[in-house]
């Protein structure tokens, strides 16, 4: 007995399986990231006065990557439709730009991973703050070279000036302080260890970007290796292109819901 | 997520086909089965060794001592067979872990969920074959990673099954990967196995229902499922979020859950701070309640369908028995707190909880008393299953009951953490769930193997099992109140009394000695049953039919063993689940899929008023 | 054959009925040496007493039930079964008991145990630090004051970040496992933690709290009973959990002022953390 509704929705719930599925899954989804942000949101509420970060991400960065994946979200559809016509060649066209846009989302995210990656924060002996880019070329063993700015007061970090022109500032080794418990020198980058801030960027985006490689390489298979399914069965391909399509939509939904949270708030 | 059929079914698959990467639901369900019992009794071993400690503290531990002190290093247990308070730690966190989520939940939803529900609704197969196949996979793979973990450097996961940071993260500070990270990972995998296997009995039980089983039709135990199937799904993420977040704390010095200023033996700790423990808490157990009723449920469900069977009569209130779980399903969602009433709770807050803990507590009344009543006017059959059923009835009613003096917050003052709560959800999961198990077991084997378990030796595994249970269990209830608290290491000793110093009294402590016996006898009393169980495959009385217990589910209408695909022809329903002792009819059961002309037709059962 | 079997088997739940009866009773707690503790043994008793009446009876209906309607008795089954409400009152009066139970006693004792909190000035003012694995006591001294503290004064050696430089700093003190207060004033206890959770529990105080690092929650009491009581920690906190027993000493005020003095000359100097 082959297993009913595969393909042709069921009567009574005018659905077929796949699509029941993916909905529930997506409801499980929905839980996940949902119990991430609620840990966003008690963290920053938690954090002491004036201590969470502003404007520590690039907003034009951020922005651009939007716009992109509403994009692609829209060829999504547009190559869903041109399939439901039976315009295969639009649809492979579509979802080829969908995939491009995946791929150029994920560099611009690893773009701005490493720019965090760089991005030191200094503590003097004398009490003040160093905080800006590394210039790996210029580095020695005993001169950190960065490109940023001086500060005094701590909270000064937490609220960048939007737009400031890093000077390049050069610090001997030996002026850098001493952590007492690890006896390092307390120079840190902005990994996710840094602060809670950043432990929360690193993992809402990182899940996010899991999600958008995972949608990306079903898209792909959907459109090369399985293509063939299209000849023997057409209704099936559209399905699974659906299902596919639901799926991104999602991913697609929660970086607009990450894009302010991160950037903006 | 894609629709799958099975592409082999018609010619013979392989063995590997057949057995290890079968994507058939009743292999799978078996494999589940088979998983799972072997991991219900490593965790009845881990507490046998623990009840040694807790009775006789700082005594070597015969035989199995020395052993455990040669796989696990001198560090873990002495020479003499001295377990240590980290071992003892582990092994209590990975009991309760163990018995949660690689025994129970895999063996109430994993095995009688696959093999069960699809022929109870008459389906082929499940709507996700190749999902259901990776969802075991994932299953083993985190059983796999649980196990390892005994092994490495610091040995396993050793801050309890709930892993309350900061200790979760702070224990074995210096080594990394260490217990707590398996745990993690070996969590993940769980998780998304529990996920997908969700999905795919929704799926099922939504899309896949035979022509005519209306859901007022559905055996109880189907309800019992898609419920459960629906708590895994929608409770679990927030555990994998929690998951996640504490990886990043174990391995890249994150603080989620940590606060500023740390000072761990001396050292202030090389974090950044800024987290809160309270948020791993509620993350923890909105999950880890509506987990509770994941361990109850399927167990409810197969008790309902065996009292049926065996009484020969419809089930009580079937429909408000059917409103209940739905009611509880929902609740349980807002009720996870009542297990932070002593983390510095406000009156609103805990209002709210204890006014939810207690509202939640009537829909099971309500089923319970539902199951009580279907006894009245029935004629009972005692057979090894229906001694089980019959034996969950008042092992839940005991769990259930002293779940209320904890659920008020007040009350809690005094019994949080201690053993009262121990013995009050053992009751529930061990002679409630385990019992409903056992039952199950011995219920669908024929189904199954197409043979019947021996019944002496049934009758014998339950008297025992039932007399240890309760031997076990009850005295820990006078433990808890007289405030013996649970995770003692050397079962209270270190709270004694002492002349002229209050304390707890001698002979409370020296109950441990009693417990830890009957937990050993009562490992003993398993041998019947593992044995009848293995014996029973080749050996045991074949059925005469298809249908041994004159049931009236579908499951029972299908070839036995039923062939891949289930049912030879296409299958219909025309009657409620439980139609037993039907007034004129011939026989004392009617089957779901009998057609009209053949017995009168009764709309489903008995609508409670 | 079967059938006595399962009677026998069966019987042996009404030795479990009595261990219920005895095992769960409200009997076994410790003496309430509390002014304020006594509503939760109140309300402990009663839910008992609901969950008594509640067992005795349905194990008595289980007990007839599964005898009478046997299929030896009871050949043929009845499709109708029970007719009548009496179960639906069951579960009505069910309900109604929890609610009073609620109404009248839970959400009263709970809001006095958090809410309601003795005057500062009449009541005997503590700070309470776990630690892996035992238990601070942090005192003001006579004039009762505390010094401040705050995280950036962090160190290994002055875990609680105590300002050294504030005067009151001077007549502070500190004591491990040994707890002294006096009897008939009410205590408050600021608690807190320096590594893990832990929770401080006096169950003859009828108290308990979670000790949480980076939270610091009152939790107030009132001995009326000279003796010495314990102090557990009913949280897991480590391999060490199990030891990390404390003992209150409840004295009349004269011995306490006594022993207030002698401590704060020792003065904070006497701190001890390990
Ligand atoms: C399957 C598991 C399961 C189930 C069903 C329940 C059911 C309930 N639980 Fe339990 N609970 C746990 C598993 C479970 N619990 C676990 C594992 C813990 C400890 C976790 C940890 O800290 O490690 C825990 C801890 C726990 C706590 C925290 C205690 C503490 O840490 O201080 C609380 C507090 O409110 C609580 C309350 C309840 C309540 C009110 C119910 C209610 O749903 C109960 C409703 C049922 C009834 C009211 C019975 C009705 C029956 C009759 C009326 C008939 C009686 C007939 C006869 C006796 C013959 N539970
Ligand atoms: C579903 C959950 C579950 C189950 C079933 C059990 C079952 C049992 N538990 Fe456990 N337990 C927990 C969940 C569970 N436990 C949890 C969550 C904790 C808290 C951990 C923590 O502190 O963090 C705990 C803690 C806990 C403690 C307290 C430890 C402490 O606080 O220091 C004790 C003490 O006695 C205990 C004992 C037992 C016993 C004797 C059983 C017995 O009932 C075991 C019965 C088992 C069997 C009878 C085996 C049957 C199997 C077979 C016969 C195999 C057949 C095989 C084949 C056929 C192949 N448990
Ligand atoms: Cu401190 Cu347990
Ligand atoms: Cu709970």
């Amino acid at each position: 007995m082959e297993i009913p509704y595969a393909v042709k929705p069921r009567p009574d719930t005018g659905l077929y399986n796949a699509k029941v599925g993916i909905w529930l899954f997506l409801a499980s989804e929905v839980m996940l990231f949902g119990a991430l942000f609620c840990s966003y949101i008690l963290l920053r509420v938690n954090a002491p006065e004036g201590m969470w970060p502003h404007h520590w991400l690039n907003i034009w960065l951020g922005m651009t990557n939007t716009i992109v994946l509403i994009f692609s979200s829209v060829t999504v559809v547009l190559g869903w439709a041109s399939l439901k016509m039976g315009q295969f060649k639009k649809y492979k066209f579509y979802q080829a730009i969908t995939m491009i846009c995946a791929v150029a989302f994920l560099c611009i995210k690893s773009y701005e991973y490493h720019d965090k990656f760089i991005h030191y924060q200094i503590n003097l002996k004398d009490g003040g703050i160093v905080d800006g880019h590394l210039v790996k070329s210029e580095t020695t063993k005993d001169v950190v070279v960065v490109e940023g700015r001086r500060i005094k007061d701590i909270k000064e970090l937490y609220n960048p000036p939007l737009d400031h022109e890093g000077e390049i500032i050069k610090i001997p080794r030996a002026d850098i302080k001493i952590d007492p418990a690890t006896r390092e020198p307390m120079m840190e980058n902005y990994g996710p260890w840094h602060n809670t801030y950043t432990g929360i960027y690193f993992t809402l985006t990182g899940l996010h970007a899991l999600h958008v490689i995972a949608g990306c390489i079903v898209i792909f298979f959907i459109w090369g290796p399985l293509a063939k399914v299209w000849e023997k069965d057409p209704e099936r391909y559209i399905n699974r292109v659906e299902v596919s399509g639901l799926f991104w939509h999602f991913v697609d939904l929660v970086w607009i819901f990450l894009f302010p949270v991160l950037y903006l708030l | 997520m894609q629709p799958t059929t099975h592409a082999s079914h018609h010619e013979e698959p392989g063995f590997w086909q057949k057995y290890i990467f079968s994507t058939d639901h009743k292999v799978i369900g078996i494999q589940y089965g088979i998983t799972g019992l072997m991991f219900l009794f490593l965790g009845l071993c881990l507490m046998s060794v623990m009840r040694w400690q807790l009775a006789y503290p700082g005594k070597g531990v015969p035989f199995i001592g020395p052993i455990l002190s040669h796989l696990l290093g001198e560090s873990m247990v002495s020479k003499s067979g001295v377990i240590s308070p980290d071992l003892y730690n582990s092994f209590g966190a990975m009991h309760g872990t163990i018995m949660v989520f690689l025994a129970i939940v895999p063996l109430a939803f994993g095995a009688f969920g696959n093999f069960v529900t699809p022929l109870q609704i008459g389906a082929p197969d499940m709507t996700f074959p190749r999902v259901n196949m990776v969802s075991y996979l994932f299953y083993f793979l985190g059983g796999v990673l649980m196990l390892c973990s005994f092994f490495i450097p610091g040995g396993a996961a050793k801050s309890g099954w709930t892993s309350y940071s900061p200790l979760a993260t702070i224990a074995d500070l210096n080594l990394r990967p260490n217990g707590q990270t398996f745990w993690i990972i070996g969590m993940v995998f769980l998780i998304s196995s529990s996920l997908l296997g969700a999905v795919n009995f929704i799926t099922t039980i939504i899309q896949l229902r035979a022509k005519g089983l209306t859901w007022m039709r559905m055996p109880f135990f189907v309800w019992a499922q898609l419920v459960t199937a629906f708590l895994l799904l929608l409770a679990f993420p927030p555990l994998e979020a929690a998951a996640v977040l504490q990886l990043m704390d174990n391995l890249l010095r994150t603080s989620f859950f940590l606060p500023t200023g740390l000072v761990v033996s001396g050292q202030v700790l090389h974090i950044s701070g800024g987290g809160s423990p309270l948020l791993w808490q509620h993350l923890f157990w909105f999950l880890a309640h509506p987990e509770v009723y994941v361990l109850i449920l399927p167990g409810m469900g197969i008790v309902t369908e065996i009292l049926a069977n065996n009484t020969r009569k419809p089930i009580w209130g079937y429909r408000s028995m059917v409103y209940s779980i739905l009611t509880i399903g929902f609740l349980s969602f807002i009720v996870w707190a009542h297990h932070m009433y002593l983390t510095g709770m406000g009156t609103r807050i805990a209002t709210f909880f204890q006014t939810t803990t207690m509202m939640i507590s009537i829909p099971s009344v309500i089923i319970l008393t539902a199951l009580f009543i279907s006894l009245w006017g029935a004629s009972i059959r005692i057979n090894t299953p229906m001694l089980f059923a019959l034996g969950f009835l008042p092992m839940f009613g005991i769990g259930g009951l002293t779940g209320l003096p904890l659920g008020f917050n007040a009350s809690d003052i005094h019994l949080h953490d201690t053993y009262y709560v121990i013995a009050h959800f053992h009751y529930i999961v061990a002679p409630g769930t385990i019992f409903a198990l056992f039952a199950g077991i011995y219920y669908w084997y024929p189904k199954a193997t197409g043979r019947i378990m021996n019944e002496t030796w049934g009758k014998i595994h339950f008297t025992l099992s039932f007399i240890f249970m309760n031997l076990i269990f009850m005295p820990m209830f006078i433990q808890g109140m007289s405030g013996m608290s649970r995770r003692m290491y050397d079962g209270g000793a270190n709270y004694a009394a002492a002349p002229g110093v209050p304390g707890l009294s001698p002979d409370i402590i020296h109950l441990n000695v009693g417990i830890s016996h009957a937990v050993w006898l009562l490992g003993l009393s398993q041998i019947p049953f593992i044995i009848n169980f293995f014996w029973s495959i080749n050996w045991g009385r074949k059925v005469e039919n298809d249908n041994p217990w004159d049931s009236t589910t579908l499951e029972w209408q299908a070839p036995t063993p039923p062939p891949h695909g289930n049912f030879d022809k296409p299958i219909e329903v025309f009657r409620g689940p439980y139609e037993y002792s039907v007034p004129g009819h011939s026989r004392d059961f009617t089957p779901q899929n009998e057609p009209e002309k053949q017995a009168p037709v009764t709309h489903g059962n008995p609508v409670r008023s | 054959m079967n059938w006595m079997l399962f009677i026998v088997s069966f019987l042996l739940v009404i030795p479990a009925t009595w261990y219920v009866v005895h095992g769960i009773t409200p009997a076994n707690m410790p003496a309430d040496a509390s002014g304020q503790g006594h509503g939760v043994d109140e309300l402990i008793i009663y839910v008992h007493v609901l969950m008594g009446i509640l067992f005795v009876g349905w194990i008595g209906y289980f007990f007839y039930v599964v005898m009478r309607y046997h299929k030896s008795r009871n050949p043929k089954a009845d499709y109708v079964g029970a007719t009548g409400h009496a179960s639906t009152y069951v579960e009505g009066v069910v309900a109604l008991c929890e609610f009073v139970l609620l109404v009248g006693f839970a959400y009263p004792v709970w809001s006095r145990a958090v809410d309601k909190f003795p005057n500062e000035k009449e009541s005997t003012v503590i700070k309470v630090i776990g630690q892996q694995f035992q238990w601070h006591g942090w005192y003001p001294g006579p004039h009762g004051k505390f010094c401040t503290n705050d995280e950036k004064f962090i160190t290994g050696d002055n875990p609680f970040g105590l300002d050294k430089t504030d005067p009151n700093y001077k007549e502070n003190y500190f004591i491990t496992t040994d707890f002294e207060v006096p009897v008939n004033k009410s205590v408050i206890a600021y608690i807190s933690s320096m590594d893990v959770i832990h929770c401080f529990t006096v169950k003859p105080m009828r108290v308990t709290q979670d000790a949480i690092p980076g939270m610091v929650f009152p939790a107030h009491f009132k001995p009326v009973k000279e003796g010495t009581y314990w102090i557990n920690c009913a949280q897991l906190c480590g391999m060490g959990h199990y030891t990390m027993r404390g003992s209150l000493k409840v004295v009349s005020q004269p011995e306490y002022d006594k022993w207030v003095a002698d401590k704060s000359k020792a003065g904070a100097s006497s701190a001890s953390y390990e």
